[in-house]
């Protein structure tokens, strides 16, 4: 009983404003509303893409991948040092899960605001794009796929690109 | 050319300055286009509303290109230079060899005849964006002028042509739509040229009006650097000489952002009446 309260003044300190924003590992983040309107693209149809991409398994890799080879290269590298890779990894699957209708609702914050103050230029949307596709590559999806949702990300570089 | 130079010179002086603020490279594969028969970033045949060269609005790109047509009566050669400045403007020079070959002597010009042109062309991105805007119905747009010099006042003369330099002015909208693989591009062209230039502008009795032409290209994307597609290119025929519509099937492999390679078979009809102008098209892109 005495544990249990402790732990509920340890998760309310953590987050005062909205505890629901936490998540193991993970830095707290300024409170915002939840929508899956925050993915900024709309679900596809039917079940095609979910398994094109292998399900919650193959996003998961496909996302893993993508940031590993993002941290991995020197010339984007410093946009996402010093931020959460943990949440980041988390959202990335949640948004790409939403829009290939996965079944996933989107919880993280909007296109505009999580790349608010990054400096992010037209080149380091392009090679995150790339970066993106060897990791659908090596996820074996196909190309007319891989294309398909792209056409979904594409838009985002209105949001994500500041400079 | 001169104007090219000057250009080539200004970039290189700003270049170690500003070398830390440009970043080259930025496009993703296949997305600045080749380089067409008279020097603009687009198909073989047809002008795109791409800015050449592989840098986003982060910075500067170019390209050297060398292109051939082997036709049964004639051989077709163009080499040149362009850049593509911020993704919104474009400058190329081309200089295009037509080789009568043979026909030269049939047609009284001499065997080996060879018309010249000189192709001065300039792009301006006016709105849109080919790759990014999927979500929208508006293309990338942009609008462009080609001056061109053919210098051969006599032999164009001759042939009835009334001019041997002249100016097209276009506009064209090009499209990538991702969800299908495609890419899809329209132009609109008003000209007086005659087979582009080389055979001069307008044509015998004071013809000297431009008219509205029409060339696009589709394409599929069946990887990230082969896009495979056929052009359509529409012509006045001011000479009276039966000037052809040009059509190609192409395709055109990115080997990496520096090198890429057009291949096509084009059906170029008739040119100064000898018939059936089919052959082989290749171009050699190199840039960044």
């Amino acid at each position: 009983m005495f544990q249990a309260i402790l732990m509920a003044a340890a998760l309310a300190a953590a987050a005062p404003e909205n505890p629901s924003l936490t998540h193991p590992g993970e830095e707290a983040v300024d409170p915002y509303t939840q929508s899956n309107a925050n993915a900024a693209a709309t679900p596809f149809a039917g079940q095609a893409m979910w398994t094109a991409f292998h399900g919650q398994a193959g996003v998961a890799r496909v996302v893993d991948d993508l940031v590993d080879r993002s941290l991995a290269d020197p010339r984007i590298r410093e946009i996402f040092e010093a931020h959460d890779m943990v949440r980041l990894r988390r959202m990335l699957k949640e948004q790409f899960c939403y829009i290939l209708n996965g079944g996933c609702d989107y919880t993280g914050r909007d296109m505009t605001a999580v790349h608010k103050d990054l400096g992010v230029q037209n080149t380091d949307f392009n090679i995150l794009v790339e970066h993106l596709q060897a990791a659908m590559d090596h996820e074996k999806i196909p190309f007319r796929d891989q294309n398909r949702f792209l056409a979904k990300l594409a838009p985002m570089q209105r949001q994500a690109v500041e400079r | 050319m001169k104007f090219l130079c000057s250009l080539f010179a200004l970039l290189a002086l700003a270049g170690p300055a500003a070398a830390e603020d440009l970043r080259p490279l930025g496009k993703l594969l296949l997305t600045g286009g080749v380089t067409s028969v008279e020097g603009a970033g687009g198909g073989g045949l047809a002008s795109w509303a791409t800015i050449t060269g592989y840098a986003t609005r982060d910075g500067v790109g170019g390209n050297v290109h060398a292109t051939g047509i082997a036709l049964p009566d004639y051989q077709f050669r163009a080499y040149g230079a362009s850049a593509g400045l911020f993704d919104r403007v474009e400058v190329s020079y081309t200089r295009q060899d037509f080789d009568t070959q043979g026909a030269g002597a049939k047609l009284g010009l001499g065997r080996g005849f060879t018309f010249h042109q000189d192709v001065v062309g300039v792009k301006v991105r006016v709105a849109g964006d080919a790759v990014y805007d999927q979500d929208r119905w508006l293309p990338q747009i942009a609008v462009g002028a080609q001056y061109k010099n053919a210098a051969k006042a006599g032999v164009i003369g001759f042939l009835g042509g009334q001019d041997d330099d002249g100016i097209d002015y276009y506009v064209a909208a090009t499209r990538v739509l991702l969800d299908q693989s495609l890419v899809l591009s329209g132009t609109v062209r008003a000209t007086k040229a005659n087979q582009t230039g080389l055979l001069g502008f307008g044509g015998p009795g004071g013809k000297d009006d431009y008219t509205l032409q029409f060339e696009g290209s589709a394409g599929m994307l069946l990887s990230k650097r082969l896009l495979v597609g056929a052009e359509y290119r529409a012509k006045p025929n001011n000479l009276g000489l039966k000037e052809s519509d040009w059509i190609d099937l192409f395709a055109a492999y990115a080997v990496n952002k520096h090198l890429s390679v057009t291949a096509a078979y084009v059906d170029l009809g008739t040119i100064a009446t000898f018939k059936g102008q089919r052959g082989l098209y290749l171009s050699l892109q190199a840039g960044f």
